[in-house]
């Protein structure tokens, strides 16, 4: 449901705003993680991937202080219905956000350990992976902050072309073990990132199940979430 | 494989529903016009004798005028006209051979503004009973004084006192004197018309917990303009607005999901 | 800004002085009329008294002690012709001008003191006794220059005093006025007063409860209404000629009754009250009715019960300011023939009497100098009267006070 009009108390409003803002930060922040880790992958940039580490701090601080100023909102506006599912939807994604910042920060420790690593095949997989993910990621925080219910259960189809991805990368890679045993290792540090990927993935999809309910106030049945058995 | 049991989910504050029991009153198509003005538009609903009831909504938006009607309050107001039906036990109780004042015995009302009578507190209580004549011997009455009084949580507060004025009382005492005045006649339902209203926050969380006790004796229909306190002392909610009654269901539900636009923007204080 | 708050000051003090001057003013028009009463009147509860010396058994008083000691006491002394003998020994005693100096007050006093002592017959006693209204009021400086002298003469000897003038309350209405007593005027008021607040306070209750609470709005009400309030702007006199007309000519009631005067002032009395007491209901507040509804009170027990003892302060207020204008009223009983000569006090409510103010208006035409005072006199009894009643009625009311 669409809010119509805005709070009779302004300030509820501009609380509310701020809030969704963090969301989108953090949202943002976790996107252009993940993207610097793909091309730092690529261009074996160990430096970036450095940076990428460091600046993980930033999405931890903001999912504090997104937890702060939700617990306030609740104790000091004493939002109901669907202004209520909002906040508790903001508390659990900021948590889910900086899981995959942390998928991100997992990838670009991975990047110096692969600096040797040849152009192989599954290599050139992981960027459309990657950027399948991170636009699920974007598309959901958009449908979030603009309680779009139908842009979440968009969301959730991709997730298939996330895992089909992943089983076709892991397939290749078990391959190229078994061909090149010298390669195993670098090999399995590929398949951690591409699980990594697919995760970031599965965690979009919750937060569209998040997002659903927020702005509906149903939960989304066994059909919606087409997961597969 | 064995199938994971879906664990039965108790709504918070409900009580076991007995479906098969018919509701205490009912209220089919009410209206009520002042004059030419309409207040109150086809409002239909139940009150069941487990739960409390409340009604919440805007200033003017007919929920006291509701409430009014159902002890035949309104009768006091000339200009007022009252259609539709509403019955108590399945007895219409706007028909000409329901009398009223037995009306108000068995629907007692609780007033916003605390009204003790300026007679002492065992006086207060004992009114009631008197002119029903509830009670053969003084002994008798001092029982139902003491029992309405414990039940209303202020016996231990003013049993040495009881030849005392009742309006010497502090507000939150007056109107637990009122309500224990309403429980004396024993009634079957209660009706409160904001009752907490021009109480502090410690008097009105007693009168809170009182209407908690008292719960399963009386069907309880409260009026408040306050959400949290409808939120915290029912298991119903009707939401009325400019004369109709717009949403009615689980308390529960209605604060966290309503279905109708109109009450979803009351509650979250979009009132412009 | 500094000015305006000074202004306002001065405002506020010019005010506080305008209050104190309304009440100055009040206070000094109530302190002159009480004052001049006083003046006036303080001398009619008092009579001179003279001293007589009488040798009963050489005077020509005949008396048998033993008739003074039977039932017939009262019927021999009045037959004995006392006051001549009196006047007798005054001549001896006093001279040829003191031949009238007692009248027949020192002859009612003189039977009195035989009838309690009836051994006075047998011996020789100096008596104290009230002189005549002419000398009475020489003694008061208002007699003929004749009973001056003689006053004067007879205080030259000692032989003069003041007494207190218990009579004058006992005594019923009288041509000498020395003799002259409000009794029969003050039972005639309280009769009459009577049978007003029996008639009017029930009456009018009753009306404004029903006018205020169980009567319909529509137009009839509000004619009722209307010409309730006007009825009690109707000058009073026009109840006199509504009581002539009905109760005298059309009902025959016994004329200058207490009845009648009852009757009549008790139509002019109630449409205060009426009015009173639907102001006083209409202050009730609501809430208390509706707490009396809630717990199933039928409307009569929510008025009975509740309302009109609320109420009670305020229709007793109506009731006394009602009462106090009945009590001073003179028009209207004029007009009922409550202005006859009535010598004894009422018996019943049917005995013909006269009130207060009547007999007071009565008096203050009367030729004889000594009426001048015993009017003032009256004036001071009905004051004292009227507060009295007025005492007890605010007693009341404050006892019935109830705070909600």
């Amino acid at each position: 449901m669409a809010t119509s009009s805005g709070h009779t108390l302004k300030a509820f409003d501009d609380d509310l705003d701020r809030l969704r803002a963090l969301i989108s930060e953090m949202g943002g922040l976790a996107e252009h993680a993940i993207r610097e880790a793909m091309r730092c992958l690529q261009q074996r940039d160990v430096q970036g991937a450095a940076l990428i580490v460091e600046n993980d701090a930033k999405l931890d601080a903001l999912e504090v202080e997104t937890e702060r100023r939700a617990v306030q909102l609740i104790a000091l506006r004493a939002p109901m219905a669907g202004d209520l599912r909002d906040v508790v939807a903001a508390l659990k994604i900021s948590g889910v956000v900086e899981r995959i910042g942390d998928y991100a920060k997992n990838i670009a420790k991975r990047v110096p350990l692969l600096e040797t690593m040849g152009n192989i095949e599954p290599l050139s997989l992981l960027p459309e992976m990657a950027r399948i993910a991170t636009e699920m990621v974007h598309d959901v925080l958009t449908a979030f902050v603009e309680r779009d219910a139908d842009a979440a259960l968009r969301v959730m189809e991709r997730d298939n072309a996330v895992d089909d991805f992943y089983d076709s990368i892991f397939r290749t890679l078990l391959t190229h073990m078994m061909e090149d045993p010298q390669s195993i290792g670098q090999s399995a540090h590929l398949l951690f990132i591409a699980k990594n990927i697919e995760r970031a993935g599965d965690h979009a999809t919750n937060i569209a199940e998040m997002v659903y309910y927020a702005a509906t106030g149903q939960h989304m049945t066994e059909a919606q979430t087409g997961k597969k058995p | 494989m064995n199938e994971i049991p879906t664990p039965i989910l108790a709504d918070i504050d409900e009580p076991p529903a007995d479906v098969n029991r018919a509701p205490k009153m009912s209220a089919r198509d009410v209206s009520v016009f002042y004059g030419d003005k309409q207040a109150l538009k086809d409002v239909s609903i139940d009150i069941r004798d487990d739960r409390v009831t409340a009604f919440i909504g805007p200033s003017g938006c007919g929920k006291s005028t509701f409430l009014r009607c159902l002890n035949r309050m309104n009768d006091t107001i000339p200009s007022a006209r009252v259609t539709g039906d509403i019955s108590l036990d399945g007895q219409d109780i706007y028909h000409s051979n329901m009398d009223v004042v037995q009306l108000r015995a068995r629907v007692g009302m609780v007033f916003q503004k605390p009204n003790p009578f300026p007679k002492s507190i065992y006086d207060n209580v004992a009114y009631g009973p008197k002119i029903h004549g509830l009670a053969t011997s003084k002994t008798e009455m001092d029982g139902i004084v003491e029992k309405s009084l414990k039940r209303a949580g202020l016996w231990d507060e003013v049993k040495d006192r009881l030849s005392e004025s009742g309006t010497a009382l502090s507000g939150g005492q007056q109107q637990r004197l009122c309500i224990a005045r309403a429980i004396a006649v024993d009634p079957e339902v209660i009706l409160m018309d904001e009752p907490c209203s021009a109480l502090d926050p410690i008097a009105t969380a007693k009168i809170e917990e009182l209407i908690h006790e008292l719960r399963g004796r009386y069907a309880i229909a409260i009026v408040t303009h306050n959400m949290q306190q409808a939120a915290r002392v029912s298991q119903r909610t009707a939401f009325f607005h400019l004369g109709e009654m717009v949403e009615y269901g689980k308390t529960s539900e209605i604060f966290t999901n309503p279905r109708e636009r109109r009450t979803q923007d009351y509650i979250t204080g979009r009132y412009g | 800004m500094e000015k305006r708050v000074r202004r306002r000051y001065a405002a506020e003090r010019r005010f506080r002085l305008l209050g104190l001057l309304a009440i100055g003013l009040s206070v000094a028009f109530l302190a002159f009329l009480l004052i001049n009463m006083a003046a006036k009147g303080l001398g009619g509860f008092t009579q001179t008294e003279a001293k007589l010396t009488i040798d009963f058994p050489r005077s020509d008083i005949i008396l048998d002690p033993a008739t003074l000691k039977g039932p017939e006491a009262k019927r021999a002394v009045a037959s004995a012709d006392l006051e001549g003998s009196l006047n007798a020994s005054a001549l001896r005693q006093y001279g040829a001008d003191a031949s009238d100096l007692f009248g027949p007050a020192a002859a009612r006093q003189l039977g009195r003191d035989l009838i309690s002592d009836p051994s006075l017959l047998s011996r020789r006693a100096d008596l104290w006794l009230p002189v005549a209204s002419a000398y009475d009021v020489a003694a008061k400086d208002q007699g003929s220059a004749k009973a001056e002298q003689v006053i004067a003469a007879i205080g030259a000897k000692g032989a003069l005093q003041r007494g207190f003038n218990a009579d004058f309350l006992v005594a019923s209405d009288a041509t000498d006025s020395g003799v002259v007593g409000v009794w029969g005027a003050l039972k005639g008021s309280f009769l009459t007063i009577l049978v007003t607040i029996l008639l009017a306070f029930p009456v009018g209750v009753l009306a404004a409860v029903y006018l205020e609470e169980f009567a319909p709005r529509n137009r009839w009400t509000d004619l009722i209404e209307v010409s309730i309030n006007n009825l009690a702007a109707v000058p009073s006199i026009i109840f006199g000629l509504l009581g002539l007309a009905v109760f005298l000519n059309f009902m025959h009631l016994p004329r200058s009754a207490p009845l009648v005067g009852g009757l009549t002032l008790a139509l002019m009395t109630m449409p205060v009250i009426v009015i009173a007491g639907r102001n006083a209901i209409k202050s009730v507040p609501p809430s208390i009715r509706d707490a009396a509804l809630g717990v199933g009170a039928s409307k009569m027990q929510v008025v009975f019960h509740h309302v009109l003892p609320l109420a009670l302060p305020g229709i007793l207020t109506g009731t006394i300011i009602g009462m106090a204008r009945a009590l001073g009223e003179t028009a209207p009983l004029l007009m009922i023939g409550m202005r006859a000569f009535i010598a004894n006090p009422p018996q019943g409510i049917a005995d013909p009497a006269t009130v207060l103010p009547v007999q007071i208006f009565l008096w203050s035409d009367e030729v004889g100098r000594g009426f001048v005072e015993k009017t003032s006199a009256a004036i001071i009894v009905l004051l004292v009267f009227m507060l009295l009643m007025n005492g007890i009625a605010i007693y009341l009311r404050n006892r019935f006070e109830r705070r909600w």
